[in-house]
């Protein structure tokens, strides 16, 4: 599949005491590709996510972006800066993921300063591309986070995230707490972002249509395991394993109707 | 989507116009906040200029004038070493604002540095300093302030460095709760993942995010050591006699109360009080405004 | 033969509210009615005024709330409603929400929250009381009822929760639910459980549902109806089944192009330039949606679009039966 595979996990866990919320999750993602990890609430696709960026510790596996291991934490601020040039993230909750003291300009600069030494006046530039890649007028570039609605702030952290120029763009539910219309928007946004930057993405999603707007392959997680892995299309056309199917029946889509009960069950969900 | 497309002369790196984030804090606080900011600008006013304003000398003293009431010039009379009242509150505003500014600077900064540290690090860190911090919340100020007395002599600068001592587990708690708070928020884990430094991320992030907090704690703290550290003067550990301060003046003159001479050692009383009550009230407000989001 | 009234009438409900010392307008004359054991969605993203809808009719408004228009309930307008009156109406309309946390004391038992209103309200004796609650949790799929009753909310997960909560709910045997967004915060297939539940018991109990959501596939699954809201307005009723193919209002075919589609890989997808507008941003004397409309026109912008009537449905579009034909085969 993959020549030169741009991220590669392999055999990826995760234990929190007794609990093991990620077992043996291996795949790798190809240049300018697009993988999905599709799961529910405790199915370790978030705890993947944080361990591919550095945030939490893999209890074993390991995990290699442009050919370099970053399976242990940085050992320098040097480190963790060059790991952020290969692998970023944008987070779920717009609310939260930007500074409410920093604009999206000042945000921006920030990050850019800390990757490249430019003079100020390129800087400013740089800067200027970055909030105009993502859709943002010189209004919203400059207004506080609490002057923008979701849709625009999410557009701020993935300013942010791409400042650092990444090969890999985490998109960690990136667009699971906006708008209809909004998420569209997003969306159309981030197809294009891939198609002029080629940057590869990995999207942590529950939402299956958002899944297949995306990305070009996908791997389906049950209670901390891969169960399935493919193209996005065809799992999602012709999943095969009962999960994935359950999974698949489930989400609403014109004319669905929920699938009846087949009796009383436990109540454990 | 997007707009107009922008000429690269026009892109200034900076911010949309906001007031002063000093105007908005106090503004929040209502009337009763403003009107207590009003009254510690006062006092700050008279301990920087007190000196130049009294319109007689603070130390003079004459003591066929012992105890004598308020006459002429004298508004509040003479106190018991027949020095005028009125200047002597005047000037002794000074030190008595200075103490608590001392005691308020030190366990501001240094509980701060260990809130911060305590919650970037978490983990064995965090359990050792919340341990030492335990521990030093053992010992009342008053206590460390008399034992700092004991060991280095009397003075304002022992009395204050040992009040802030045990002022700082207090700082460093509420602090802390609010660090940790800021501390697991995505927008740090999105700093982080650039390769921000950790002291860059603590200094130009979480403080600023929290400082509306430690601004409210300052503010109540200072009311609190100013009592402290009156009480110390007023037990002749903190500044000395016959330096003015509200509080020795308290302890010179309350022989007065006795014969019937109540305005001089009642005056540094009200003064204090008025001070106090002053700061509790705004530093009350701004933190409730903190607890509100501002 | 007469039609027998309808359970719930809302009629050109308006109401303001006190948003940082300014008066602003949140719902906009909003009408709508339902029938006994029917159920209605009620669709619209931010700032629609739906959850606001819901809290109007259950008289959960906030203190300094300026309501103008009626709703009625059983022919009784609710507004004028106080004390026990009030309560007993609040027994016949019950309100599921979406986060249950926030709404259940964490230091009570399930059983204690559960029976309360059958106990204050009813006074029906604890055995009883638990005894309803026992049966009603094996109706939303729970078993080990008396169990259950023993626990406390942190102990159950967030699903199950829920569907305690409907089962609250379902205790005082109401002849109306207002559930606002009870799925939105679980997982997919714990939401296609309690939708499952839902549905069955609207049928078994003749309840008649307002079912608040952002989804429109998700309210066409359970609701006859849907009605559509926007800048604290409806912009259209229809049947649920009519929605993908004949929109009566731009903004709901627009809407329901914007979400991508599970069964095939597009392009791109047909987003609505700009953002959803709340009540108190929208114009009052023009069409809300006007700006990010594609088929907006002078006559759009010159007045407030009432409702009209077509095809069994009402749009507030001014060009409503113009765009009849068109605004179906928007969709890609």
């Amino acid at each position: 599949m993959a020549e030169a595979a741009i991220l590669e996990v392999s055999g990826l866990r995760k234990e929190f005491g007794e609990l093991v919320a990620v077992d043996d999750v291996s795949f790798s993602l190809a240049e300018s590709g697009s993988l999905a990890i599709v799961g529910e609430s405790g199915s370790g696709k978030t705890t993947t996510a944080r361990m591919i960026v550095g945030l939490e510790r893999p209890t074993a596996g390991t995990v290699v972006s442009c050919g370099r291991d970053r399976s242990q934490p940085a050992r320098s601020t040097k480190e963790r800066r060059r790991r952020g040039r290969e692998v970023q993230i944008v987070f779920q909750d717009p609310y939260t993921s930007l500074d409410p003291r920093q604009s999206a300009d000042e945000a921006v600069d920030e990050v850019v300063k800390l990757h490249q030494d430019l003079p100020a006046e390129q800087r400013r530039a740089r800067v200027q591309e970055l909030t105009e890649l993502v859709g943002l007028d010189t209004r919203e570039a400059r207004a506080l986070p609490r002057e923008l609605s979701g849709g625009q702030r999410q557009r701020v952290a993935i300013a942010r995230a791409l400042a650092a120029m990444p090969r890999v763009l985490i998109l960690d539910e990136a667009v699971a707490a906006l708008d209809v219309s909004i998420q569209a928007q997003v969306l159309n946004l981030l197809a294009d972002i891939r198609d002029q930057t080629g940057v590869s993405y990995v999207l942590i999603s529950h939402d299956l249509a958002v899944v297949r707007q995306l990305t070009d392959d996908t791997l389906v997680m049950h209670k901390g395991r891969v169960v399935e892995r493919g193209p996005t299309a065809q799992i999602l056309d012709d999943p095969q394993v009962d999960y994935t199917k359950q999974l698949r029946a489930s989400v609403p889509r014109p004319g669905w109707k929920p699938p009846a009960r087949a009796g009383r069950t436990t109540g454990e969900r | 989507m997007s707009s107009a497309p922008v000429a690269s002369t026009d892109v200034v790196i900076g911010r949309s116009r906001r007031p002063l984030p000093i105007v908005t804090l106090l503004r929040a606080t209502g009337p009763v906040g403003i009107a207590s900011a009003v009254v510690i600008a006062a006092a700050t006013f008279i301990a920087a200029f007190g000196w130049l304003l009294a319109p007689y000398d603070a130390n003079l003293t004459n003591l066929t004038n012992t105890f004598v009431g308020p006459t002429g010039g004298h508004l509040l009379g003479f106190d018991v070493q027949g020095r005028d009242v009125l200047s002597r509150l005047l000037a002794g505003a000074w030190t008595s604002m200075l103490g608590p500014l001392a005691v308020v600077g030190i366990c501001i900064t240094v509980g701060t540095v260990l809130a911060v540290t305590a919650a970037w690090r978490r983990g064995a860190t965090d359990a050792v300093v919340s341990s030492g911090l335990d521990v030093l919340f053992a010992f009342p100020a008053i206590l460390l302030a008399v034992l700092a007395a004991a060991v280095f002599g009397a003075g304002l600068l022992a009395a204050s460095i040992a009040i802030a001592i045990a002022y700082t587990p207090y700082v460093a708690r509420v602090l802390r709760g609010a660090a940790l708070r800021e501390r697991s928020r995505p927008y740090v884990a999105a700093l982080e993942v650039q390769g921000a430094s950790a002291t860059t991320i603590c200094l130009r992030h979480l403080v600023p995010n929290i400082m509306p907090l430690i601004v409210a704690q300052a503010t109540i703290l200072f009311g609190y050591a100013m009592v402290d550290l009156a009480a110390i003067s007023y037990l002749g550990l903190g500044v000395q006699p016959p330096n003015a301060n509200w509080g020795v003046m308290i302890a010179e003159n309350q022989s007065g109360i006795l014969e019937g001479t109540t305005l001089p050692a009642l005056s540094a009383g009200i003064a204090i009080v008025v001070v106090v009550v002053a700061f509790n009230l705004l530093g009350e407000r701004l933190f409730e405004n903190t607890r509100k989001g501002r | 033969m007469a039609t027998p009234a309808p359970l719930l009438e809302v009629e050109g409900l308006s109401v303001r509210l006190e948003v940082e010392g300014v008066r602003r307008p949140v719902l906009r004359d909003v009408s709508l009615s339902l029938d006994r054991g029917e159920a209605l969605g009620l669709v619209g993203e931010s700032g629609s005024g739906k959850s606001m809808t819901a809290r109007a009719i259950d008289r959960l408004l906030p203190a300094g709330a300026e309501v103008t228009g009626t709703v009625r309930f059983e022919g009784t307008d609710v507004g004028a409603l106080s004390g026990t009156a009030l309560r007993r109406y609040r027994g016949r309309v019950a309100m599921v929400f979406q986060d249950p946390r926030a709404h259940v004391n964490p230091v009570r038992r399930i059983g204690d929250f559960m029976t309360e209103a059958l106990r204050m309200n009813q006074g029906i004796s604890v055995r009883d009381a638990e005894r309803r609650a026992v049966e009603m949790l094996g109706e939303v799929g729970i078993a080990n009822g008396a169990r259950r009753l023993r626990q406390y909310p942190h102990e159950l997960s967030g699903g199950l929760l829920q569907r305690v909560m409907i089962a609250t709910a379902l205790l005082t045997e109401p002849a109306l639910l207002l559930a606002d967004e009870p799925t939105t915060a679980l997982d997919v297939t714990t939401q296609a459980d309690v939708m499952a539940i839902l549905d069955a018991l609207r049928r078994e109990f003749d309840l008649a549902l307002v079912f608040i959501t952002h989804d429109l596939d998700l309210a066409a699954a359970v609701c006859d109806r849907t009605a559509v809201m926007y800048a604290g307005q409806i912009v259209e009723i229809h049947a649920s089944s009519r929605l993908h193919d004949d929109p009566l209002h731009p903004y709901t075919a627009a809407l329901a192009a914007a979400r991508p589609d599970i069964t095939r890989t597009a392009r791109r997808l047909q987003a609505i330039a700009g953002r959803p507008l709340s009540s108190f941003e929208a114009p009052a004397d023009e069409c809300a949606f006007a700006p990010r409309c594609g088929y907006a026109q002078t006559a759009c912008r010159e007045r407030l679009p009432e409702l009209v009537r077509l095809n069994g449905g009402v749009s507030r579009c001014v060009r409503a039966h113009e765009l009849r034909s068109m605004l179906g085969r928007a969709r890609g």
